[in-house]
């Protein structure tokens, strides 16, 4: 045994080299190439040192920072007792919940910082904390959900049994349990958070703003590379650092206890859960007024109620502000929201699986890469989209056919955002399968390709389904890299939603919140096919 | 069971992608023969398809556009390609960014025909490297009926939105985030100087003037004279808006404030590097024509640079061009930008 393991050994690696070699290609073709060059053009242009060490850098970290944490904090607070219902309790309305928190999700940030402002016109940091917590509820509910609905219950019972109080049992035995969905969620939401831009500008006024609108600022409007580069790294660095905790917190699953599928584990609440529940519906009940508050303004106009808006999506706008109808936009989204998860999956799930071999893989050298190119793998979603957009003008001209004017740009970009949720999703159930079934295939003579189709597919096949879902859900609300580098003739819904709030005319305006409602039933149709998919399953996806 | 479903929806799902992709979908190849030349501008690009399928079937060419950002931004993606241009003809460079894009070099010297038939008087550059294509003035526009509403007379000039009478009712757009805030700052700069603008703006602040960061915001949310209903009935935004706001009545709902304005001119030119600079040069005399020009107002809510190009019907009464608009040089906004805005921020966030 021990001679064929080692003989083994380098054909495995080699193996795994050759699935690593698209994912790290792809990474570093439209992701570091990119970031690199501009800021190198930063450093170029010299004065990096001198704005690294003025003081208003670091009171942008600091601010970003701390809008980051207390974000992720609301929306972990917020997302729990979702969670909880999710999860655990047997009550109706569940479905419809689950599908329901995926929605504030994909909304623009334009119309959402808009709602949130009609709502509380003050502004401020409260404001912006809320919003971004809004946007990410759904990490949380999710992630956590997910996990928490398979956790073995006997646990818990066994605490409650010995006369544990059940806020007691929940600090002491699922919490723990619970601890890496928990830090996962958390590292996406801070990364997220830190990184969100609209919702700063919007709310934040002229007072507040963070690194990431910072660098906007420097890098779109003022044309100063050295000092957007300089920010960049201190947001690389805070990213890095919380991609580490993250990571840290997440290498704990490794001895989960066994898993159980939701159907085991789901009760009907009980005296004080009927708290958690009523809070959870309180929490989704706040998650409706600004989606409420968006579809009043798609259907009310000066002189009183309207359907023009939603009529209005056949045509260009007012004055033909689109390049395109309301309706070939969405067709947009779609064509563009596939091409983006094809693509995604094809790469994410390469990576899932170079992890997971690399994980297996002896030797502290395999691991150590594993561990590197994972987390590579989040940083996109930590990293300026004006960074990677203004890096895709000075160096994707430079590929034998200039991707720049490519309609494949936007696809490419959108993949990049929803890699490392992909990798987030596929990569624990893949790590889940029985080590033992994969040895029993391989003695009974399957090579690894086989093994890989035999066991690990049909056992991941719905989380891939789900995770394909997911992502393409992500691509059809993504907003940042897209308003970047989507075409005239071709913008997609968010894009489109974008462009007519930004114009005069009331019709512009009642179709854009029309268009909304359009991107909402979208995702709320596609949201329910995953949990179709997902209802029957007994694994966890994080998400 | 289960797994037969999971089959089937990821068969349909397969299917659905199938046609619902952007590889096979855009038929370039059908065009090959037709020279394409690639027109890079700014996000509020709108003409009428029927004007673009004209130019093509006069001269053969055929318009692709690119839209890149604000007038600022547009300015910046193409001074970092230069290099490698990413397209032949760029339009929508302002006159307040057009010095950084003639330092770089972004533009070839090209003379069109037609650059004398108005858009000369609006010239930057000796070596013609920019022609003038539209006007785009930003001014304060006011709510008429809030104030008819109650009995308070309209404001008129700079010094009244410092005025008590006027407390709380202006809404402004952040000139770091913003270019009509930025063309107000500098038309405030105009006004009263290298001395006097900053004291102009702690008269504003006292008075509770709302800042906030982009025009979308301060227009569709915060103004009542528009559809939002905001609070504000006073706001900076562009001589042209009143137009937008006409009633059932025919009779407009705000009104531009002439003497507040700030002159932004916006130029196109032929890019250095282009490997088709005489098409190039055809794009910029299509959109210095008669033909183009009178598409501008309508679609992009701008005044043509060409002399003799009737405005809609509506615009003398609602949206007429201001006469004595106020702008800074070139060189001079692009020596200071960044220091007002520094100063405005410590000013007015501070």
């Amino acid at each position: 045994m021990a001679t064929t393991t080692r003989a083994r050994r380098p054909a495995h690696l080699a193996g795994v080299t050759a699935l690593a070699v698209l994912p790290i290609g792809f990474l570093a073709v439209f992701f570091a190439w990119p970031v690199v060059a501009i800021l190198r053009l930063g450093f170029s242009d010299g004065g990096v040192g001198t704005a690294l060490f003025e003081v208003q850098t670091w009171q942008l970290a600091a601010f970003t920072v701390g809008q980051a944490a207390a974000s992720t904090v609301v929306a972990l607070l917020a997302g729990m007792p979702v969670a909880f219902l999710l999860a655990r309790a047997r009550v109706r309305g569940v479905g419809v919940v689950r599908t329901f928190v995926l929605v504030p999700f994909v909304l623009p940030t334009v119309v959402v910082g808009l709602a949130f402002k009609a709502l509380w016109p003050g502004g401020g940091v409260v404001t912006i904390v809320l919003a971004n917590a809004f946007f990410n509820v759904a990490v949380v509910a999710r992630t956590v959900g997910g996990l928490w609905a398979h956790l073995d219950r006997r646990g818990e019972d066994a605490a409650r049994a010995l006369g544990a109080s059940p806020w007691r049992a929940f600090r002491s035995v699922t919490l723990p349990a619970l601890a890496p969905a928990l830090a996962s969620a958390g590292a996406v939401v801070f990364l997220f958070c830190a990184t969100s831009f609209g919702i700063v500008l919007l709310l934040g006024g002229s007072r507040y703003r963070t690194l990431e609108t910072e660098i906007y600022l420097r890098t779109v409007n003022l044309l100063d590379l050295s000092g957007a580069a300089a920010l960049s790294l201190v947001q690389l660095a805070a990213v890095l650092a919380a991609l580490g905790l993250g990571g840290l917190a997440r290498r704990r699953r490794e001895t989960a206890a066994r898993l159980r599928s939701r159907a085991e584990t789901a009760r009907r609440p009980e005296r004080g859960e009927w708290w958690v529940v009523g809070a959870a519906f309180a929490v989704v009940a706040a998650l409706l007024v600004p989606i409420a508050a968006l579809l009043l303004r798609s259907l009310s106009t000066r002189d009183g109620w309207s359907l023009d808006g939603y009529r209005a999506l056949a045509g260009r706008g007012e004055d033909a502000t689109l390049g395109v109808t309301g309706w070939d936009a969405a067709l947009n989204s779609l064509r563009t929201a596939s091409d983006a998860t094809l693509l995604a999956m094809i790469v994410g799930v390469l990576a899932a699986v170079a992890l997971v071999a690399l994980r297996r893989a002896p030797g502290r050298g395999a691991r150590g890469a594993g561990e590197v190119l994972d987390a590579a793998l989040m940083l996109p979603i930590g990293v300026s989209a004006v960074t990677v957009g203004f890096g895709y003008l000075v160096t994707l001209g430079d590929l034998p056919w200039d991707l720049r004017t490519s309609p494949l740009l936007v696809p490419l970009a959108q993949a990049l955002v929803i890699i490392p949720l992909i990798v987030r999703m596929v990569l624990p159930v893949l790590r889940s399968v029985d080590e033992r079934l994969r040895q029993a295939a391989a003695t009974l003579g399957a090579g690894p390709v086989r093994v890989w189709r035999e066991i690990d597919l049909p056992l991941a096949a719905r989380s891939l389904a789900a995770a394909a879902a997911f992502g393409y859900v992500v691509a059809l609300g993504e907003f940042g890299a897209t308003s970047f580098l989507a075409r005239p003739d071709a913008p997609t819904l968010p894009v489109a939603i974008g462009a007519l709030v930004g114009r005069p005319g009331e019709l512009n305006n009642q179709m854009a919140y029309a268009a909304c409602a359009l991107l909402m039933v979208v995702t709320a149709l596609v949201a329910a096919v995953i949990d179709r998919l997902r209802a029957p399953q007994a694994q966890v996806g994080e998400f | 069971m289960s797994f037969l479903r999971t089959a089937a929806v990821l068969c349909l799902t397969g299917v659905l992608a199938a046609g619902c992709t952007l590889f096979a979908g855009e038929g370039e190849d059908q065009d090959k023969a037709q020279p394409t030349v690639t027109l890079v501008t700014h996000e509020s690009w709108a003409v009428p398809k029927e004007v673009l399928d004209a130019f093509t079937n006069q001269t053969g060419i055929r318009i692709t556009v690119r839209k890149e950002g604000d007038a600022g931004e547009l300015t910046n993606r193409l001074v970092l390609t230069k290099d490698n241009p990413i397209g032949d003809v760029a339009y929508g460079v302002d006159s307040t960014f057009a010095s950084r894009a003639l330092d770089a070099d972004v533009f070839e010297p090209y003379t069109s025909p037609e650059g004398d038939r108005g858009p000369q008087r609006y010239s930057v550059d000796p070596q013609n490297r920019l022609s003038a294509v539209d006007v785009g003035d930003v001014c304060v526009n006011i709510d008429t009926g809030w104030f008819a509403e109650r009995g308070i007379a309209e404001p008129e000039s700079l010094d009244d939105l410092a005025d008590p009478r006027y407390r709380n009712l202006l809404v402004v757009e952040n000139p770091a985030t913003s270019s009509p805030g930025l063309a107000f700052l500098l038309r405030t700069v105009a006004e009263y100087g290298e001395q006097g603008w900053q004291d102009y703006w702690s008269r504003l602040k006292d008075n509770g003037v709302q800042v906030v960061s982009g025009w979308t915001e301060a227009y569709t949310q915060e103004f009542s004279g528009s559809s939002g209903q905001g609070p504000k009935p006073i706001v900076v935004s562009y001589a042209s808006s009143p137009a937008a706001e006409i009633g059932d009545d025919g009779k407009p709902r705000t009104k531009a404030l002439l003497d507040t304005c700030y002159r932004q001119v916006e130029y196109a030119g032929v890019l250095a590097g282009t490997r088709q600079p005489d098409r190039a040069g055809k794009v910029v005399d299509f959109l210095l024509s008669q033909q183009f020009q009178a598409t501008v107002a309508e679609n992009m809510y701008v005044y043509p640079a060409r002399e003799g190009v009737a405005l809609p019907s509506g615009w003398a009464q609602a949206a007429p061009l201001p006469e004595d608009p106020a702008a800074l040089p070139g060189e001079r906004v692009q020596a200071n930008r960044e220091r007002w805005i520094k100063q405005w921020r410590g000013l007015v966030e501070g």
